[in-house]
């Protein structure tokens, strides 16, 4: 297999890369996703390679074989540092580019196609040595041994070395004397700071303290360098004019797929360092089983990844779900009380399904996703006090454009929906979307404080989300799977204040049974 | 160049820890009279001072060498005097020198380390010449070596060429430095040259033969070009400003050492006149080693106590050789625990080399001092004051080890004397039969009796006198404990006799 992209399977042309989130980003907190995600890689421009979930199952195992690849310690390592050198490259291409001084200028290039040159074959190098069995990586391999023996490479490298051995084999004597300004060869004038040294070493005293200035080493130089250099050049002019010469040849050093798997590899790069933050809080993450072929879906300890993310950072516990969908179960009915995590429950779902299917990790010991063809989300807004249309209207209109658009592939998540109207109409209108929902045979998941929706047929799950008994005031954020009875909370409302049945005849009768 | 005055052959770390129980050995030993009386007024010796009597030296040729210099100290006083305030000068000097406008310019460094040096080699000569006129009447190995060093390293063709060089940096020939080209073909790798030609001018340059290599003239107005010459000349000036600042800084490091070793010295002068003003006896110590518990003293008084009487103090006298407990009984007030307190003190002070309050004194080092005082500012409830001193205790054994030496000044005495008595024996024949010395004053009647007829080889009793008229001698003798510490007496004076009385405990 020849080499065409680390992150796109069998596709030698890159894709058209969307330049804005898409609409159901915001609502799954996918957003913020991506924001943790690639902060600190915003120069590679990866949010695009974020918004192109894949739609097929083979381009999901090509990533997971190269994620697993990764995942070996010496891999990354591997990568990380090649990565690094390009940037440094990069940087330094970016800012040699604007210098004044042509033999500055040139020598920069030097240096930078040598780091280039060191960072390819170490990389060549170190992917020889290691144990790989992704597809991509693999091909990498291949591309990257026959671009080291390429002869425009090889000639490279033996320019580097001509020119850099002659130009450090240079040393010169500067005279400063007033307003003059020498510069000859060294006759032989020994180091007045070494005799310094050991005219006072027999008062040396423990380790000394340093005084030395930091002299920048920046880029550019001022006249005064630019004119030492120049008579350096005129002392060795030789040297000098075979710079000039491997400037003009070298000036474009990079390969072009070089560049382009730089960027690519990065994805990786940032996920794994992200994931790496979950599972050091003890937060398993896992590789999905995606199919197109069936609907069944499940989680065993999910979570949210972006809510996780900032409880981890505040040292706080994070609280895993499970949930399944098996044979014809659709649709999660998710009621129960407010704040108990129903919502989070929501964007747990959407999330596990858009990184699975940009063939990531999800959060979870086990899960099982299908590959969608859209994502639809419907939460709730603030209202709009200009807007000319009432809530419920609007609640209407957007989710009859879901359903418009929506197909048996798609993913459909309604967060409270008719929240803004009295509960009959809310349960006249719940049940009217859910059929329909039903009826499209999609993946759903509806957030709802209408009971009844749970019940409405066989195809739909009652999750309900649970408060801990002991203390009301403590929420658990846990769902379970049971029927949506309503009584859960309040049975443990009544024992806190000795108010159930048992409590109440046993207090009524004196403690007497 | 090392002082060596405090030990053979290293220099002192000043900066090491205090042992755990500093506080408590100063406060509880009175130490801080001693420390002023060694001061005299000098604020550098204080801390000196503290630090190394509570280093205490654990071998006995580290304590001969020290009492040797302080021989010397103390016969050529006036010469040890004019060391000590040369050194202090140079220090002083030095820290008035300041870093001009903390410019971090390697010309101002330069300029400064150039001038700290020639001050720094004013007082070296100085010192030299000191060694040249009286460094044969020191007697003492540490004086000895210190003022041959003198002579041996900074002779005449040394500092010839430390002013040959303090020369050269003036550049005033020029400056010449080589360097290679480093990342961007920038100069890197600069070394600075010994160039030493003689000032040029257009007339020297006129008649001389053309220079070699590429030369530049700046035009006397271009600024920034002359901005950035100076800029390159400020690579190879901080060179040497680098070379010369941590010479300067290792010379300081030579001058403090010698202060600050001195400064105890010049202490213990002091102290030395102030008791002997006093005509308190002082004498040098015989230490011997741990192992063989030594204790022979005579005319041992507490030199604390003796900086704050008018009037000379009692002595008194100790022969506990071969034994592991005194234990000290008697009458309030009858100078028991200023006796505890000069043998913890004279411990000290031999352990670093000083002189003793004492006709006589020759005992064995121990391997720590501890302190276990009654505390009188807690204000608690018995119970709670018991508890507090059982949990001081309990620290206070994680450090005890065979050959320490312990001081117990009324302790466990914050109970009935059946309980207190009852711990104490159980602690104390702990500690003994470990290795551990205990010196031990006490109330502590069934306590004392029992180690009396028990233990009797293994203890030297001592009691504070009392005469019959009721009267304290401040003399403590040998003698069995005895079932009353007089207690009654002093509450009588403080009470009247009808309230004591009244509040006599029935087993008394």
């Amino acid at each position: 297999m020849s080499f065409c992209s680390i992150l796109f399977l069998g596709e030698d042309t890159p894709r058209a890369e969307a330049s804005e989130d898409p609409a159901f980003f915001e609502d799954l907190n996918l957003d913020q996703v991506a924001d943790a995600l690639l902060a600190g890689r915003e120069t590679y421009n990866l949010r695009p390679f974020f918004r192109m979930p894949l739609q097929d199952v083979d381009s999901v195992a090509y990533r997971h074989e190269v994620f697993r690849d990764l995942e070996q310690g010496p891999v990354f390592e591997a990568i990380a540092t090649f990565s690094e050198s390009m940037r440094i490259i990069r940087d330094a291409l970016d800012a040699i580019a604007k210098l004044y001084y042509p033999h500055e200028r040139e020598r920069w290039i030097v240096d930078a196609s040598s780091r280039y040159c060191e960072a390819v074959t170490t990389l060549s190098n170190e992917l020889n040595r290691l144990p790989l069995a992704s597809r991509g990586l693999l091909a990498l391999r291949g591309f990257l041994t026959d671009y080291q023996g390429s002869s425009g490479f090889r000639g490279l490298v033996a320019d580097i070395d001509q020119i850099r051995e002659k130009l450090a084999a240079i040393t010169y004597a500067v005279l400063i004397d007033g307003n003059r300004l020498t510069v000859r060869d060294l006759e032989g004038e020994g180091d007045l700071v070494a005799a310094i040294h050991e005219t006072f070493a027999r008062f040396r005293y423990g380790a000394p303290k340093s005084y030395l200035l930091k002299f920048s080493n920046r880029l550019g130089m001022n006249g005064i360098e630019a004119k030492v250099l120049e008579f350096v050049a005129r002392l060795h002019p030789d040297v000098f004019s075979e710079l000039d010469r491997f400037a003009e040849q070298h000036s474009e050093f990079i390969h072009p797929l070089v560049r382009q798997f730089n960027r690519e590899v990065q994805f990786y790069l940032a996920y794994i360092e992200y994931a790496r933050i979950f599972e050091a809080a003890g937060l398993p993450m896992c590789y999905p089983d995606v199919r197109t072929d069936d609907k069944a879906v499940h989680a065993d300890d999910a979570f949210d990844v972006a809510l996780a993310r900032r409880l981890v950072e505040a040292d706080e516990d994070v609280v895993c779900n499970s949930f399944e969908l098996r044979g014809s179960e659709r649709v999660f009915v998710v009621s129960g009380p407010n704040q108990g995590g129903k919502t989070t429950f929501a964007r747990t779902f959407g999330q596990m399904h858009y990184l699975a299917a940009l063939g990531c990790q999800v959060a979870g010991r086990a899960a099982t996703a299908h590959l969608f063809d859209a994502i639809f989300t419907h939460f709730e807004r603030q209202e709009d006090p200009l807007a000319l249309r009432g809530k419920l209207e609007d609640d209407v209109i957007r989710i009859h454009d879901i359903l418009e658009q929506a197909t048996s592939n798609s993913i459909i998540i309604l967060n409270e929906i008719f929240a803004s109207s009295t509960a009959r109409d809310a349960s006249v209108l719940g049940h009217r979307v859910l059929d329909r929902i039903l009826d499209l045979d999609a993946l759903c998941v509806c957030v709802t404080f209408i009971d009844e929706l749970s019940t409405l047929s066989e195809k739909t799950v009652s999750m309900v989300s649970l408060v801990n008994p002991a203390n009301l005031d403590v929420r658990t954020y846990k769902l379970v799977r049971r029927p949506a009875d309503g009584l859960a909370y309040a049975v443990s409302l009544a024992e806190k204040y000795s108010l159930t049945y048992g409590q109440l005849r046993t207090r009524l009768s004196g403690g007497r049974e | 160049m090392k002082t060596f005055l405090l030990y053979r052959d290293q220099d002192v770390d000043w900066e090491q820890p205090l042992p755990a129980n500093a506080n408590d050995l100063v406060a509880d030993l009175g130490l801080a009279a001693l420390f002023q009386a060694m001061a005299a007024g000098d604020k550098i010796i204080t801390p000196i001072a503290t630090k190394v009597i509570l280093w205490s030296l654990a071998d006995v040729n580290g304590i001969l060498y020290r009492q040797a210099v302080l021989r010397d100290c103390l016969a050529q006083r006036d010469i040890v005097r004019d060391i000590y305030k040369l050194a202090g000068e140079a220090i002083e000097n030095e820290s008035r020198n300041f870093w001009g406008i903390r410019t971090r310019q390697a010309g101002s460094i330069l300029r400064r380390a150039r001038d700290v040096l020639l001050m720094f080699f004013e007082i070296l000569r100085k010192l030299r010449g000191i060694a040249d006129q009286h460094g044969s009447v020191f007697e003492s190995e540490g004086f000895s070596r210190f003022f041959a060093m003198l002579r041996d390293e900074l002779d005449d063709a040394y500092l010839n060429e430390v002013y040959r060089q303090l020369r050269a940096v003036e550049f005033r020939g020029g400056m010449l430095m080589t360097a290679r080209l480093g990342q961007g073909n920038h100069g890197s790798d600069y070394v600075l040259r010994d160039f030493d030609r003689p000032p040029q001018n257009w007339f020297t340059r006129l008649f001389a033969p053309r220079e070699p290599g590429f030369t530049f003239e700046l035009h006397p107005r271009d600024e920034s070009g002359a901005r950035a010459l100076s800029e390159l000349g400020d690579r190879g000036v901080n060179l040497v400003a680098d070379a010369l600042a941590q010479s300067a800084d290792h010379i300081l490091a030579f001058f403090h050492a010698l202060r600050d070793e001195l400064a105890f010295y010049v202490g213990c002068i002091s102290l030395h006149e102030r008791l002997s003003a006093k005509e308190e006896p002082l004498c040098f110590p015989v230490p011997q080693a741990v192992d063989a518990r030594i204790y022979r003293v005579c005319g041992l008084y507490d030199p604390s106590l003796a900086l704050s009487l008018p009037q000379r103090v009692v002595g008194n006298e100790a022969y506990a050789t071969g034994k592991m407990m005194i234990i000290i009984t008697g009458a309030n007030q009858g100078g028991k625990s200023t006796f505890l307190r000069s043998v913890g003190t004279a411990q000290l002070m031999m352990a670093c080399g000083m002189f003793v309050p004492a006709d006589t004194f020759n005992a064995s080092l121990c391997n720590g001092l501890f302190t276990h005082y009654k505390r009188e500012e807690d204000a608690e409830m018995e119970s709670g004051k018991f508890d507090e001193e059982l949990r001081r205790m309990n620290a206070l054994a994680g450090h005890l080890a065979p050959g320490t030496l312990l001081l117990l000044n009324e302790s466990f005495a914050a109970t009935n004397d059946r309980e207190g008595s009852e711990i104490a024996r159980q602690i104390v024949e702990a500690l003994v039969d470990s290795g551990v010395r205990v010196a031990f004053v006490t109330h502590l009647y069934e306590f004392a009796h029992r180690v009396w007829t028990e233990r009797p080889g293994e203890a030297l009793f001592l009691r504070a006198d009392r005469r019959e008229d009721g009267q304290r001698t401040f003399r403590l003798r040998e003698g069995e404990p005895l079932p009353t510490s007089y207690g009654e007496d002093i509450y009588r004076r403080v009470f009247g006799a009808e309230l004591a009385r009244s509040s006599l405990r029935p087993n008394t």
